[in-house]
Parts: structure tokens; C-alpha cells; sequence
């Protein structure tokens, strides 16, 4: 994979859960290697299936979804699992190991793939250094603020050093500021040259990016640009 | 690899053993009342089979021979007789031993008349017989028959059987062989519908505690981890569940076979439950861990594989 490659594209793309109605249509995208791009759009826009597509959560009804050019839709379960590790998850609710502590959420991350005790041992302090959370690492989930539980679930998507970080409204459940603080980690993990996809609904957030913006209505894509704002 | 990847499932199943909590402990509480059920059914089945082999050990069918019949001639037919396959144990009582236990018998009941009486005989008036015990008690009518047919002539080809005691009990025995099967029939029954009522309660329980972790299995999924991996501390978990049961069920059975034992000794016959707990303890140790520990990994297999499926 060279630079220049793009490494999620979407190519004819239709979803539809019930026959004749489309939570996709015609969605043509390609998203480079390095690029900081949100997805914006109201409730229901298809952003969210945009997402499960590339996880592989789902299939499309036609089209193709490359990632780093292999058609992922037909790739068998083992190889499914070692194209997630590829990717790290972001999600508006968390979705952290609620009997895990903050240390062992990551390195549930790590272990699931095939990482060694040394490395989990180094790089799981340094993952959360990294979102500040060193003081939390024995913490449950329940004993952790909306924002930590935020940090710690974007520990978690990077300790694997994935292609792509996927934050699928990562803000939608926090405050003004613990919202600014996940989205200036994300930035820094992309300037250190991670691909990042956010899919959001937050006008500031979109405008106060300043990147590529991509404006889904309806299941469609209704504007692509380079950088953009919120134009809903 | 591989010993890592174990090493981490099985810290991860004992982990989520101590951290689950309600969850632990509802398991638990139902599995071991399951295992004691199961653990219950042993003691009553081998208590039964106790009673009817006691019942079953009172019948035998005697075979009489004539007065005139030589040592010999009843040597042949008592080795024609070993030789039905049906036959379990055949036991020889020859005239003298008969007369001495006739005076046995009637000296200890003080039954001076018919000793007096046997006295003024010359000769012993009492026959020789064979006592025969078949394996099974539907099996006498067979050895009935053939003791009574020619093939059961001695050597000398001369008819030395005088009667076969069977004909004259024949309903009695059978009605008992037909009870005893039916006991046998029923317990079967009784024991197969338990056993499965406990592994529907089982599997039902072990599949409410992974409902609660079906999100997590989701996310663990989503973060890459394979199928194995996901599911391996849950299958250590239900492991656990069933071994920590089986423990307690165990345990409990001591005071409980201890306070019934008697009872259960008046109404079984000779069989103690707790002389039978005491001496067959590693045989219901390795039955009730195999069974728990079975019971929670294919419950745990079969419930998490519903939610794997992303």
C-alpha cells in the first residue's frame, strides 16, 4: 500500500435491510491513506452503516467495499478477524469490557491480536499515558467519567497502531469539553499518520476540523469536500 | 502461541468467575441443586438394585431327584445344568446334607415330634436336590423346561428327577420377575426424564449469564478477536460453575446421607446411604465433576455461539 493508494473505497454501493428500502444508495468514495475525514449528517443519513460496512458487520446489497484493495465482503471469518485488527473502534456508547479494568480493556485489544506479554506490558501504560488516563489504570468502566470512558475506548482502538481509526459519533455523549478533548486526541493520533474516519453530527466539531467532509442525506452522499463545513 | 493464548483464556475465565458476581453465584446455586438431584438419583437407583438383587436372591428353582438316583447320575445332571447359559449358580445338596439340615431346622424349633419320628426310620426318606439361581428371575421358566426335558438325562439315560419346584411357584415367581422389571423400567424412565429436566435448567441458567455478556461478545468481536478466543474463558467459566457445584453438592451429600441413612436402611433392606456415599465416594466424586464440568463447557459452547455471529 503506497500513499497514494486509497485505502477504503466504496465502489456502487447499495444497503437496504428490507427490499425496497435503501439505507444506501450509490455511495462512490475512496479515502486515503493519512486522511482525516468526518462524515456528517443528520440521524438515519446511512453514516453509521457506512461504518459497519467497513467492519464487515454487514454486507452490501451490491456494490464492492475495498480496503487496501481486497473486496472485504468476501473475505472468510478468520480473515474477517485479522481485517478488524487492522481497524480501531470508536463508539458514541464506549463499549468497553464492563469486568474489565481500563488496563485490561486495552490489553484485551493486544492479546486478541497475538500480542506478547512484553509488549503488552510496555504498551498498554503508554496507550493511556497517551489519552492521560495513567491514573485510572486498575479503574472499572462504571468508575470512569463519560470523557475517560471516551479516552480509554480511543486507547484502545490505537494500541494496536491500526490503518484507520473509526469514531462513530464518539461525541455524542459528552460534554462541550470532554468533546474538544477526544477531538483534538483524534487529531493527534492522525497527524502521527493514522487514517481517521468520524462520522458526527456536531456542527462544531465538523467546522472546527477544517478537513475533508464528506455530507451524507437520505443514504446518499450529497456533498464531498475537501474541506468543508457543516452544511445541514 | 498456543500456550500463551491458554494461559490468557484460562486467567480470563477465572477472572470473569470471581468478578460476575450475582451472576457466579445464581449459576451455582442452580447447578448444584441439578447435580444433587442427579447425585440423589444414583443413591436411590443402586439402592433399588440393592433391593430387587435381595429380592431376587430368595428365588431359585430346586430340582429333586429320586431316592435311587446314584452320585453320579446327579454329578451329570448338576454339569448339564451349569451348562444353561441362563443359569447364574447351582448349589448341591446331597441326602445327608438335607437330613442334617431337616434336624437343624426342626431342633431349633423345638419340634421334638418329627425328630422322633425321622428316628424310627431306616432309611434317609429325604431326596438329593440341585438349587439353581438364575441371572435374571424371567430366566427360571427356560431352566424349568430344560431340567425337565430329556436333555437333561443323566449319562445312564435314565429319568433320576423326581420334580422340579419351579411349575408348583411359577405364578409367584413370575409375577415377581414382572415387578422387578418394571421397577427397573421405571427408574430408567425416571432417571433419563431428570437428567434431562437438570440439563435444560443447566443450559437454560449458563445461557441467561451469557445474555448478560452478549454486548461484550460484540465488542470483543469488533476489536478482532477470534471466535476460540472469545469463547474459551466463557466455556473455563461454566467449567468452573459445574466443578465449584459438584464440590458443594458433594459436601452437602454428607450430613443428608448421614440423617437418612437408617431410614433408608429399614425401607431398602440392608443398603445405608451413607455406608453406600462412604464406600463409593470417588466413584460419585468423578461422576458429579464429569457431569458439572461437561454440563457447564457444552452449555457455555452452545450459548455463546448464539451471540458469535458477526
Amino acid at each position: 500500500m503506497t500513499d497514494s493508494d486509497p485505502l477504503i473505497e466504496f465502489r456502487d454501493v447499495y444497503k437496504a435491510y428490507i427490499d425496497d428500502i435503501k439505507v444506501l444508495k450509490d455511495i462512490n468514495l475512496e479515502i486515503g491513506v493519512g486522511e482525516f475525514v468526518s462524515v456528517a449528517g443528520a440521524s438515519g443519513a446511512g453514516k453509521t452503516t457506512l461504518m459497519k460496512l467497513i467492519l464487515v458487520e454487514i454486507a452490501p446489497t451490491k456494490g464492492d467495499v475495498l480496503y487496501d484493495k481486497t473486496r472485504i465482503h468476501s473475505l472468510s471469518r478468520d480473515e474477517i478477524t485479522e481485517h478488524r485488527r487492522r481497524i480501531g473502534m470508536v463508539f458514541q456508547d464506549f463499549r468497553l469490557l464492563p469486568h474489565k479494568t481500563a488496563y485490561e480493556n486495552i490489553a484485551f485489544a493486544m492479546e486478541a491480536a497475538g500480542r506478547s506479554d512484553e509488549d503488552i506490558e510496555s504498551d498498554v501504560p503508554y496507550a493511556l499515558e497517551l489519552v492521560n488516563l495513567s491514573d485510572k489504570m486498575w479503574s472499572f468502566p462504571q468508575e470512569l467519567s463519560g470523557g475517560q470512558k471516551q479516552r480509554l475506548a480511543i486507547a484502545r482502538a490505537i494500541v494496536n497502531n491500526p490503518d484507520v481509526v473509526i469514531a462513530d459519533e464518539p461525541t455524542g455523549n459528552l460534554d462541550p469539553n470532554n468533546a474538544n478533548e477526544v477531538i483534538e486526541i483524534l487529531k493527534k493520533i492522525n497527524d502521527l499518520g493514522t487514517t481517521v474516519l468520524l462520522t458526527t453530527h456536531n456542527k462544531d466539531v465538523v467546522d472546527a476540523l477544517e478537513n475533508r467532509v464528506i455530507t451524507m442525506e437520505g443514504g446518499e452522499i450529497i456533498r464531498d469536500a475537501k474541506t468543508g463545513k457543516y452544511i445541514l | 502461541m498456543f500456550l500463551t493464548k491458554l494461559k490468557r483464556i484460562l486467567r480470563s475465565g477465572f477472572v470473569n468467575f470471581w468478578r460476575n458476581g450475582f451472576v457466579t453465584v445464581a449459576a451455582i446455586l442452580v447447578m448444584t441443586v441439578t447435580l444433587f438431584v442427579m447425585g440423589s438419583l444414583i443413591f436411590v437407583d443402586a439402592m433399588l438394585d440393592s433391593s430387587l438383587a435381595q429380592i431376587e436372591e430368595k428365588v431359585d428353582v430346586n430340582v429333586y431327584f429320586t431316592l435311587d438316583a446314584s452320585e453320579e447320575e446327579i454329578q451329570s445332571v448338576k454339569a448339564k445344568v451349569e451348562g444353561i447359559p441362563e443359569v447364574a449358580f447351582v448349589e448341591y445338596i446331597s441326602q445327608e446334607q438335607a437330613l442334617e439340615n431337616f434336624k437343624e431346622l426342626r431342633l431349633a424349633e423345638g419340634d421334638e415330634t418329627s425328630l422322633q419320628a425321622l428316628e424310627e426310620l431306616e432309611d434317609n426318606p429325604l431326596p438329593a436336590r440341585l438349587n439353581v439361581r438364575a441371572a435374571e428371575t424371567d430366566q427360571y421358566e427356560t431352566i424349568a423346561t430344560f431340567v425337565e426335558s430329556d436333555r437333561a438325562l443323566p449319562g445312564s439315560g435314565r429319568d433320576v428327577i423326581d420334580k422340579v419346584n419351579f411349575f408348583q411357584n411359577e405364578e409367584a415367581i413370575n409375577t415377581l420377575s414382572s415387578i422387578i422389571n418394571s421397577i427397573d423400567r421405571l427408574s430408567l424412565v425416571t432417571i433419563i426424564i431428570f437428567v434431562i429436566i437438570s440439563i435444560l435448567i443447566v443450559f437454560n441458567t449458563i445461557r441467561l449469564a451469557i445474555y448478560t455478556a452478549r454486548e461484550e461478545i460484540e465488542v470483543m468481536q469488533l476489536v478482532g478477536a477470534s471466535r476460540r478466543y472469545i469463547r474459551g474463558p466463557f466455556i473455563v467459566e461454566g467449567v468452573m460453575y459445574g466443578v465449584v457445584s459438584a464440590l458443594i453438592a458433594l459436601v452437602l451429600f454428607y450430613p443428608v446421607t448421614l440423617s437418612i441413612g437408617p431410614f433408608t436402611e429399614l425401607f431398602f433392606g440392608s443398603t445405608n446411604a451413607f455406608d453406600y456415599y462412604v464406600d463409593n465416594f470417588a466413584q460419585m466424586f468423578l461422576i458429579l465433576m464429569f457431569v458439572g464440568a461437561a454440563l457447564g463447557a457444552v452449555s457455555s459452547w452452545l450459548a455463546t455461539k448464539k451471540y458469535l455471529r458477526l
